[in-house]
C-alpha cells in the first residue's frame, strides 16, 4: 500500500520490532534470572525464544511477500545488500574478540606464566614456580585436571572439507538460478544443507568425545575455555546459516527466486561463506598449530 | 530557495501524516519520529545519570562518609558512566542521525526503516533491566562502567543483567549503524556525491563503521565475563593459563574507538554550525573528511593507552605512547579548520554558536590534557586521579554534551517550526558554560595533588576545591532544568520559524518547511552547488 510505483519503499508502521524487543527482553531476564538461581528464570526464557521466533516468523514472512509482490525496487534491493555485508562484518568482530583472546593467552599469558619476559618476573617464582609454558594448558592451576589436546587431523580436517564443499555446492546452486534452473537450485540447496547438518552432528559427535573421553572441558582452564567458546560460537553459527538456507530452499520449492531476483538467497550464502572462513581459522589456530 | 521548498507536495502517495494515538511512537518507522523518541530518550537519561552526579558531588561536598556509604557511591558512579555513555550521548547522536541525514542527503527515510524502529526499541529494554539492578540484593554494578574483572564478578544478582543489558545496547547500536551506513552509500540524492555530503553526514558514516566494528568486540568481551563466572571458562583467571588483563585489552579495543563514538558526530555537528554563524564556507572541507577517517583509523590502535600502569613490556608502552600522541595531529587540523572558519567571518552569536565557540575552546582543553595522560611517565603520576575524572568530562560535557545541546538549539526551530527563546538560550549557556568549569576545571588540580578517582571519602587536604568543584556541579545540573523548560516551550510553540532559520545556514534541510513534511523528499531533489557542504 505504501509502496509508489517506481519509488523507494517505505513501510507505514510494523509490530515487529516491539515484538521483537519484548521477546529479547523475556529472554534474557528468564536467562539472568535462571542464573541468580530462581525458580521461574526457564520458563520466561522459554517464553522469550518463541516470542523472538515468531517475531522472526511474521517479520521475514512480511518482507518475503513484499519482496515476491515486487514491492522492491533495485534502491531497496541495494539497501538490503550493503546491510547483510556490514551484518556479517558485524559478526567477523564479534569473532575477533574471541581469537583475540585465543591470540593473548597463546602469545603473552601463557609464556609470562611460565616465567618469560618482565611480565613474568614475580608471577612464576613467586606463584608458580614450577609451571612450564607449553600449548594447550589448562594454567599452573591445573584447572579442570589432566586432558587430551583435539588432534586437527580427525574429525576437524573432515569438517574442513565437508565445509568447503558445501561452500562450492551453495555456489552451483547460485549457478542454477541464475539460468533459471530451479530443479538443480532447489537440488544443490538440498546438498549445502546437508552438508552444513552433517557438519553439525560431527561437531556434537566432537564434543561428546571430549567430554567423554579426553576430559576435555569447557572449565579446563583456557584452553578448553577458547577451544569450546570459539568452537561453539561457530557452531552455532553454522546452524544458524544451515537453517537460513533450509528457509532458502523451502522457497525455492515454493517457487520463490528468479535469476533477476534472489537475495534472500544470496544473503544466505554471503553468510555461508562468512562460516565457512570463520571456520578455517578456528582449523588453523585452534586445531593445528 | 522557493523552487526548493517542499518537494513532498507533489507526491500524493506519500502525503499523510503521522496515524493518531499513543501507539503510533511505538510502531513508527518514520525517522522524523524514530529521531525524537531518541533524543527524548537521551534527555531522560540525561537526567537519571544526572542525578547520579549529583549524588556523587553531594557526598564529595566535603571530607567524611554523609549520604553514600561505599558500596553505593560505587554504583553511582558505575552507573552514571553507563548510563551517560549508553543511554544518554550515544542515543542523543543517533536522535540527530534520524533526524538529519535523511533531510540532508535528500533522502525519504532510513533505509531500513522497521530495523530502525527496533534500534530505538530495543534501548528502553536495555535501560530497565540495567536500571532494574539498583533494586536487586547486592544492588547495582559497583565494578566501575569498564566491568575489570575479577572486581566486577563479585557483583551479586547484578552480574547477569549488566551483561545482558550491555548485550541490548550493543545489538542496538550495530543495527542503528548498519542503518546509517546503508542510508548514506544509498539513499543519497542525485547530485550528492560523497564529498559534497555535510561534514555531520560524513562523521556518522565514520562513526557509524566505528560502531559496527567495536560494538561486537564489547559484546564478546562481556560474552567472556559471563561464562567466566556462570560456566567455568578461565579467560580471566590466571590459575588457568588466562589473565584479567587480558579483560582490560579486549575492552579498549572497544572502549578507544567508543571514545571517538562520541565525539566524531560532535565534530559533525560543530562543523555544521560555525560555517552558518560565519556566515563563510568551512575552512578545509577535505581535510575535515580525511582528518576524521585518520582519528577513526588511529582509534584503534591506541587502546592500551588506557592501562599503562598495568604492566605491559616496554615496546607496548613507547608503542601506545606514539600512536596516541599521533591522534593530536588530525585533531589539530580540526580546530584550526574551525578557527579559520571563524577568521574574518561576519560572525553573529546566537545561542548554537556560543555553545559550537565553547566546545571548541573547552575541548581543546581536553584534548591537551589527553597529550599530557598519552605520555607513559607522566601516566604513572596521574592514572587513576581525579586528573582523568577531569580530562575526560572535558572532552564528553563541554565537548560531546555541549555539541548536542549546540546541535539542539540549532536544528530546533528546523524540528518544531517554533524559535526557542534567545534570552533564555544565552542564560542557559553562560549559566552552564561557567558552572562547567568550576565543576570540572578544580579536578585538574585535585589530580596532580594525587586525589584517586573512585572513592568516596579523602584526605583533608582536597577539601576545598572538592568544594568548589560540587557548587559547580549543583550549579550545573540545576541549569539544565532551564534547557529543557526551553525545549518542551519551543515545541509548544513560540514565534514561527522561517524555512531557512538561519542567515547563513546552507543545506538540503533548509530548503524544506519548518517544521518540515511527514515525509519528505519522497522525489529525491537535484543538489545545487550553493545546497552542497558547509
Amino acid at each position: 500500500m505504501a509502496a509508489t510505483h517506481d519509488g523507494y519503499y517505505l513501510p507505514h508502521g510494523t509490530k515487529w520490532p516491539i515484538m521483537g524487543s519484548i521477546g529479547l527482553s523475556l529472554l534474557l531476564t528468564g536467562f539472568a534470572l535462571k542464573l541468580n538461581g530462581s525458580a521461574v528464570g526457564s520458563t520466561t526464557m522459554i517464553i522469550g525464544v518463541l516470542v523472538v521466533a515468531a517475531m522472526m516468523f511474521l517479520w521475514f514472512g512480511e518482507v518475503i511477500s513484499e519482496s515476491e509482490s515486487g514491492s522492491y525496487n533495485k534502491q531497496v534491493d541495494h539497501s538490503f545488500r550493503w546491510a547483510m555485508g556490514w551484518f556479517i562484518f558485524s559478526e567477523v568482530m564479534f569473532f575477533a574478540a574471541f581469537f583475540g583472546a585465543l591470540f593473548y593467552a597463546r602469545v603473552y599469558s601463557v609464556p609470562w606464566l611460565g616465567g618469560e619476559g618482565a611480565g613474568g618476573i614475580s608471577t612464576n617464582p613467586v606463584l608458580w614456580p614450577n609451571f612450564e609454558a607449553v600449548w594447550p594448558t589448562n594454567g599452573p592451576g591445573d584447572i579442570g585436571g589432566a586432558f587430551e589436546a583435539m588432534p586437527a587431523w580427525g574429525i576437524p580436517a573432515l569438517n574442513t572439507i565437508i565445509l568447503l564443499s558445501s561452500g562450492v555446492t551453495v555456489t552451483f546452486a547460485h549457478w542454477a538460478i541464475l539460468r533459471n534452473r530451479r530443479p538443480q537450485f532447489v537440488l544443490w540447496l538440498l546438498a549445502t544443507v546437508g552438508l552444513g547438518f552433517l557438519f553439525v552432528g560431527l561437531q556434537a559427535y566432537e564434543y561428546i568425545h571430549a567430554y567423554s573421553e579426553m576430559n576435555l572441558r569447557l572449565t579446563t582452564g583456557v584452553y578448553g575455555s577458547t577451544f569450546y567458546m570459539l568452537t561453539g560460537f561457530h557452531g552455532a553459527h553454522v546452524t544458524i546459516g544451515a537453517i537460513m538456507l533450509s528457509v532458502m530452499t523451502w522457497r525455492a520449492m515454493k517457487g520463490h527466486f528468479s535469476a533477476e531476483n534472489h537475495f534472500g538467497f544470496e544473503a544466505a550464502a554471503w553468510y555461508w561463506h562468512f562460516v565457512d572462513v570463520v571456520w578455517l581459522g578456528l582449523f588453523i589456530f585452534v586445531y593445528w598449530l | 530557495m522557493s523552487t526548493a521548498t517542499t518537494h513532498d507536495e507533489h507526491h500524493e502517495h506519500h502525503d499523510h501524516g503521522p496515524e493518531p494515538g499513543l501507539l503510533r511512537w511505538v510502531f513508527t518507522t518514520n525517522h522524523k519520529d524514530i529521531g525524537t523518541l531518541y533524543l527524548l530518550f537521551a534527555l531522560l537519561m540525561f537526567f537519571v545519570g544526572g542525578a547520579l552526579a549529583m549524588g556523587i558531588r553531594l557526598e564529595l561536598f566535603q571530607p567524611g562518609l554523609q549520604f553514600l556509604d561505599p558500596h553505593r557511591f560505587n554504583q553511582f558512579t558505575t552507573m552514571h558512566a553507563l548510563i551517560m555513555i549508553f543511554g544518554a550521548v550515544m542515543p542523543a547522536f543517533v536522535g540527530f542521525a534520524n533526524w538529519q541525514i535523511p533531510i540532508m542527503i535528500g533522502a525519504p527515510d532510513m533505509a531500513l526503516p522497521r530495523l530502525n524502529n527496533w534500534s530505538f526499541w530495543i534501548l528502553p529494554f536495555a535501560f530497565t533491566l540495567l536500571i532494574a539492578t539498583f533494586f536487586m540484593p547486592g544492588g547495582a554494578p559497583a565494578g566501575g562502567w569498564t566491568m575489570y574483572p575479577p572486581l566486577v564478578l563479585q557483583g551479586g544478582a547484578n552480574v547477569p543483567f549488566l551483561i545482558f543489558a550491555v548485550h541490548l545496547m550493543g545489538i542496538s547500536s550495530v543495527l542503528g549503524a548498519i542503518n546509517i551506513i546503508v542510508t548514506i552509500f544509498n539513499m543519497r540524492a542525485p547530485g550528492m556525491s560523497l564529498l559534497k555530503m555535510p561534514l555531520f553526514v560524513w562523521t556518522w558514516l565514520i562513526t557509524a563503521y566505528l560502531l559496527v566494528a567495536a560494538m561486537p568486540v564489547l559484546a564478546g568481551a562481556v560474552t567472556m565475563l559471563l561464562t567466566d563466572k556462570f560456566f567455568g571458562t578461565a579467560f580471566f583467571n590466571a590459575a588457568g593459563g588466562g589473565d584479567p588483563v587480558m579483560f582490560q585489552h579486549v575492552f579498549w579495543f572497544f572502549g578507544h574507538p567508543e571514545v571517538y563514538i562520541m565525539i566524531l558526530p560532535a565534530f559533525g555537528i560543530i562543523s555544521q554550525i560555525i560555517p552558518t554563524f560565519c556566515r563563510k564556507p568551512l575552512f578545509g572541507y577535505e581535510s575535515m573528511v580525511y582528518a576524521t577517517a585518520s582519528i577513526a583509523f588511529l582509534s584503534f590502535v591506541v587502546w592500551a593507552h588506557h592501562m599503562f600502569t598495568v604492566g605491559m613490556p616496554l615496546s607496548g608502552e613507547l608503542f601506545f605512547m606514539y600512536t596516541t600522541l599521533l591522534i593530536a595531529v588530525p585533531t589539530g587540523v580540526k580546530v584550526f579548520n574551525w578557527v579559520s572558519t571563524m577568521w574574518r567571518g561576519s560572525m553573529s552569536f546566537e545561542t548554537p554558536m556560543l555553545w559550537a565557540i565553547s566546545f571548541v575552546v573547552l575541548f581543546t582543553i581536553g584534548g591537551f590534557s589527553g597529550l599530557m595522560l598519552a605520555i607513559v611517565p607522566a601516566d604513572f603520576q596521574y592514572h587513576d586521579t581525579y586528573f582523568v575524572v577531569a580530562h575526560f568530562h572535558y572532552v564528553l560535557v563541554t565537548g560531546a554534551v555541549f555539541a548536542i545541546i549546540a546541535g539542539a538549539y540549532y536544528w530546533l526551530p528546523k524540528w518544531t517550526g517554533h524559535m526557542y527563546n534567545e534570552t533564555l538560550g544565552k542564560w542557559h549557556f553562560w549559566l552552564s558554560a561557567i558552572s562547567v568549569n568550576v565543576l570540572f576545571f578544580p579536578q585538574h588540580f585535585l589530580g596532580l595533588a594525587g586525589m584517586p578517582r573512585r572513592i568516596p571519602d579523602y584526605a583533608i587536604q582536597f577539601a576545598d576545591w572538592n568544594w568548589v568543584s560540587s557548587v559547580g556541579g549543583f550549579v550545573f545540573g540545576i541549569s539544565q532544568l532551564l534547557f529543557v523548560y526551553i525545549v518542551f516551550s519551543t515545541i509548544r510553540g513560540g514565534e514561527k520559524a522561517t524555512n531557512r532559520v538561519w542567515e547563513g545556514a546552507h543545506g538540503l534541510e533548509w530548503s524544506l518547511s519548518s517544521p518540515p513534511g511527514y515525509h519528505t523528499f519522497a522525489t529525491p531533489p537535484q543538489v545545487s552547488d550553493a545546497e552542497a557542504h558547509s
